[in-house]
């Protein structure tokens, strides 16, 4: 039983199967990042003034982060191309690249998401907060060592943008002293919520994607041979979906790290 | 009735089309017979996919069914043991069954439970997944569906989410307890886990759901035979479309927002927990500066067009079986079209009009009347449509026509009965009522419920060659038809005297008889209703029996047919039963509309949609010649 | 078929890098418009904003090939972003409207 236009595309509508699914499955992939991205936009809409922080993010590697993407994005669309005009060892140098950038992107993300993991703000029994990266945290030891400031004003922790030349000394702090504290997580307020949610599913689409091309590229790639039209189509599908993570990506960098 | 079910489509597409032998395809390949696991369990043939969901959708209908009958029992007897499945019950779910009576906490949790079940698991299952699976492919011509293995996996999603469900009510804690709408702060705060499973099956749920809507718009646009144009489709199949569209574009910001109340109730963040919320008394431990509103407006984007993947399907079946039993086409197809399409455009932007208790301001209020108010309108045309339709027909009477017939007045109540809803100032006093309650049950109970029973009674010769029992289908009907008027239209009154829903006393701490000195009290002639819908919903689950028996008799039993036992013109009638691995011996070609019966210079009253004009057919046959 | 093919790819790849420039002048305006001194948040927000739907438009157009795409897909994609517009802009537009002159505001 042969399923029709699964590689020639269908007179009337001029596509094939599985680019139709693509394009349909990206339209709900618009909904539900756009049902996150309304989440945010209401948060921070109604938050009350200046609790909404600037400046939490190292805008230095989501550049970097974007423009590795923007990179991958390329190279995967150079990789279909290569398998269109039937340059097999091309299109493997080509999606070699988008995968290899894809783990550097990964790489980033998971420092970024261990530097928050690391940066605590501390309540203190006077009133005051410390807020910095724990350097040193031994439980055997009656006090912990953050890197970071002490301030007297929790809203000074929250518009980093608007303050110049923060402070980063080694501050050695007494447990005693300590009334409560907690790591920059996604409980710690709701822009690290919604941050972490949203930069979280886009890793995991960028994981997914990951792993179809890597099939593809790897053992996938044996139906070159038996049927290249079906594997490039595979290729075009697969391209589609990283180019929409990459559109997401467009969109969460400066909607997180610029404004 | 071996069909060999084929795993994975072969790729040699790209080849010149041999001639069709008799098994469909071009060229020849191993038939290896394949086993009982692939065949049944991990198929990818839509006919078998149909019928799984179909099995599995009634299964759970039957187990919220059960729930409810639990429910109104502790309603119309608040704290008293339910008889004879009391002790079972405490056996099985311990302190909050204790002496086999409901607590309010598991009164809520089957009310919520009974909820989500009914809609995710019973309705959109088998109106949109199990109907569509079966029909779609066969009434456009296709040989499957467009992705098959994508379809499986949406079946085994759907599977995968009503188990978490399912055993969610023997977790500690008991299953979700916060509403089948699961508002926050409250999912979030109540002691139990069931509210995370409750979550992480819908999130399974919705996943299935997005890959078969997926599935269903690429086929409907990609697989139609050659001929089928757009507007030579079933109506059936439009509604099918639309919903299909529905599920994809409403479904993922629910998938985001269960998402987001997942991480508030495991990760401890505050995306719907308000700053200075206060629980048993002390201020909770949060970041705060979230919005318990955000929750709704997301799940309400997809609760609104969820009540339309409700009724859609539905109509088709009916509008299907009414142009059956009629012998003639449906009054107004293209009006029916443009209908369905507006009505699926405007449910995108209705959905507040569940919220107008939330503090809303006059602008945004007037709008979500309007657009609500203005959906109704090609709802109606609907409604008009199929009841034109009858006019002039020639009405044959079988139990699929009279549950079609059954299901326009009773659709009708349901639908006009929502416009004081729609209305804001009348909301104001409706809402949360049981007048809510009454309203949606009319829509979806005998609503679309009867329309898939139509459907099961109707399309069953298609899968196994026997039509089911007529007399006992006729029981099922009038008993059904006349308990769910029982049950549900004393709720319109019980309602407008002030009930309000999801009380687990029944509303007894609200009676004259228990407060005399308040105001406002809820009568006792509204609290006696009460033990005649608990009466009128025990009548109404025995009056299933016989549909069950029936149902599984009838596929060894029942009265052989052949092929196109109702004389229907749509595809799915043109093939043999059950039809076989690719459906069609050879690819149909559509020379007509979908309704072409009663044609005049036809010998039948019934003209399929593939049979090729006659080339030299007279156009009037002449007159019998008398004997 | 093929004797066109490298140079399809060499000028495939020429567009491409045109492509990935423009992305590297937009991303570079944006981040320029966060941290210039133009106005209060809401007009850099609505700067930025505008920059990165010109920034999706290259993505979306060139690579992805929507430029080129068939009707039916323009269609489906056309009615997914009046339905998410619907979604963000009604809620924001709800959250924003309430009565006034109660106790509360």
């Amino acid at each position: 039983m042969d399923i029709p236009y699964t590689i020639k595309p269908r007179p009337d509508t001029g596509i094939y199967n599985a680019k139709v699914g693509i394009w349909l499955f990206l339209a709900s992939e618009v909904m539900l990042f756009g049902g996150l991205f309304s989440a945010y936009v209401l948060l921070r809409v109604g938050a009350s003034d200046g609790f909404w922080p600037h400046g939490w993010l190292n805008v230095k590697l989501g550049t970097l982060n974007t423009l590795i993407l923007a990179l991958s994005a390329i190279t995967t669309l150079l990789a279909w191309a290569a398998c269109k005009v039937g340059e097999f060892g091309k299109f493997k140098i080509f999606h070699a690249c988008t995968l290899l950038l894809a783990l550097s992107f990964l790489c980033v993300k998971m420092y970024e998401y261990h530097d928050k993991w690391i940066h605590y703000e501390i309540k203190l029994n006077d009133g005051t907060f410390a807020d910095g990266h724990m350097v040193e945290n031994d439980p055997a030891k009656d006090y912990l060592v953050i890197e970071g400031r002490i301030v007297k004003d929790e809203s000074l922790l929250y518009d980093l943008r608007s303050q110049k030349n923060i402070p980063h000394d080694e501050i050695k702090i007494a447990r005693a002293d300590i009334k409560s504290k907690e790591n920059y997580g996604p409980w710690h307020h709701t822009y690290l919520a919604i941050y972490f949610t949203l930069t979280g599913l886009h890793a995991l689409h960028i994981l997914g994607g990951s792993i179809v091309i890597g099939y593809l590229w790897g053992p996938g790639s044996r139906m070159y041979k038996r049927n290249p039209e079906q594997f490039t189509n595979r290729i075009e599908v697969s391209g589609l979906f990283w180019h929409f993570v990459d559109l997401v990506w467009i969109f969460l960098f400066p909607v997180l790290y610029l404004t | 009735m071996e069909t060999t079910v084929q795993q994975f489509p072969p790729f040699r597409e790209g080849e010149a089309h041999p001639a069709h032998d008799d098994h469909g395809h071009g060229e020849p390949h191993e038939h290896h017979e394949p086993g009982f696991w692939s065949k049944y369990i991990f198929s990818t043939d839509h006919k078998i996919i149909g019928i799984q969901y179909g099995m599995t959708a009634l299964f759970f209908m039957l187990f919220g069914f059960f729930l409810m009958i639990l429910m109104r029992w502790q309603i119309a007897h608040p704290g008293q043991p339910v008889p004879l499945l009391g002790p079972l019950l405490e056996k099985i779910l311990g302190q909050p069954a204790a002496g086999g009576a409901i607590s309010p906490d598991l009164y809520n949790s089957f009310g919520a439970m009974h909820g989500t079940i009914m809609v995710f698991l019973g309705v959109v299952p088998l109106a949109f997944a199990a109907f569509g699976n079966y029909v779609v492919p066969l009434m456009i011509g296709a040989p499957d569906m467009c992705f098959p293995r994508v379809n499986m996996a949406s079946y085994h999603a759907f599977f995968l989410g009503g188990v978490v469900m399912f055993v969610s009510f023997f977790i500690p804690g008991g299953a979700a307890q916060a509403g089948w709408t699961s508002y926050s702060p409250l999912a979030t705060t109540i002691p139990t886990n069931g509210q995370a499973f409750w979550l992480v099956g819908m999130i399974l749920l919705i996943t299935s759901s997005l890959l078969g809507a997926v599935n269903f718009i690429a086929t409907i646009i990609q697989l139609r035979a050659p001929g089928m144009t757009w507007m030579r489709l079933p109506w059936f199949v439009w509604t099918q479309f639309v919903t299909a569209f529905l599920l994809l574009l409403a479904f993922p910001p629910l998938e985001a927002a269960g998402l987001l109340q997942l991480m508030d109730n495991v990760a401890h963040t505050s995306f719907f927990l308000p700053t200075g919320l206060a629980i048993g008394g002390h201020l909770a431990n949060i970041s705060g500066g979230g919005s318990p509103l955000l929750w709704q407006h997301l799940f309400w984007f997809l609760g609104h067009p969820e009540v339309y993947v409700l009724i859609l399907p539905g109509m088709g079946i009916v509008a299907e079986i009414i142009a059956n039993n009629t012998r003639k086409p449906l009054w107004g197809y293209k009006s029916l079209v443009y209908a369905v399409l507006a009505v699926g455009f405007l449910s995108f932007i209705v959905w507040a009009h569940h919220m107008y208790m939330t503090g809303m301001g006059q602008k945004i209020a007037t709008f979500f009347q309007a657009t609500t108010m203005i959906i109704s309108i090609p709802s109606v045309i609907i409604l008009t449509c199929l009841f034109l339709s009858l006019w002039g027909g020639s009405i044959r009477i079988n139990t699929p026509m009279l549950f079609a017939l059954g299901w326009l007045p009773m659709f009708g109540i349901g639908g006009l009965t929502g416009l004081p809803l729609g209305l804001a100032a009348a909301d104001l006093y409706l809402h949360d009522t049981y007048y809510v309650i009454a309203h949606f049950h009319y829509v979806v109970a005998p609503g679309t419920i009867f329309a898939l029973f139509a459907g099961i009674y109707f399309w069953f010769p298609k899968m196994t060659g026997r039509k089911m029992n007529e007399f006992w289908g006729r029981v099922h009907f009038w008993c059904s038809l006349v308990f769910m008027n029982l049950v549900f239209m004393p709720m319109f009154a019980q309602g407008i005297k002030g009930m309000l829903r999801r009380m687990s006393d029944g509303g007894v701490n609200y009676s004259a008889a228990r407060v005399p000195n308040a105001i406002d009290t809820l009568p006792g002639s509204v609290m006696e209703l009460n033990h005649w819908i608990f009466a009128a919903a025990v009548a109404l689950g025995i009056a299933q029996i016989p549909f069950i028996i029936n149902l599984f008799w009838s596929i060894k039993h029942g009265e052989k047919v052949g092929d196109n036992p109702w004389h229907a013109t749509t595809l799915d009638w043109q093939t043999a039963t059950p039809p076989p691995h690719g459906n069609f011996a050879h690819e149909p070609r559509v020379v007509r509309g979908p309704y072409e019966y009663s044609m005049p210079g036809h010998a039948e009253d019934f003209t399929p949609q593939n049979e090729p004009d006659a080339p030299t057919a007279p156009k009037f046959s002449p007159a019998p010649a008398a004997h | 078929m093929s004797e066109a093919h490298s140079t399809d790819l060499k000028s495939y790849i020429r567009r491409c890098a045109l492509v990935f420039l423009a992305v590297i002048c937009t991303t570079s305006l944006m981040i320029a418009a966060s941290f210039a001194n133009i106005g209060g948040w809401p007009v850099k927000v609505a700067v930025i904003l505008a920059v990165a739907v010109v920034n999706a438009f290259l993505v979306a157009g060139f690579l992805m090939h929507l430029l080129s795409e068939k009707k039916m897909v323009y269609t489906v994609l056309a009615f997914t972003v009046f339905f998410f517009a619907g979604l963000m802009g009604l809620t924001v537009w709800a959250t924003g409207d309430f009565p006034v002159g109660t106790i509360f505001h």
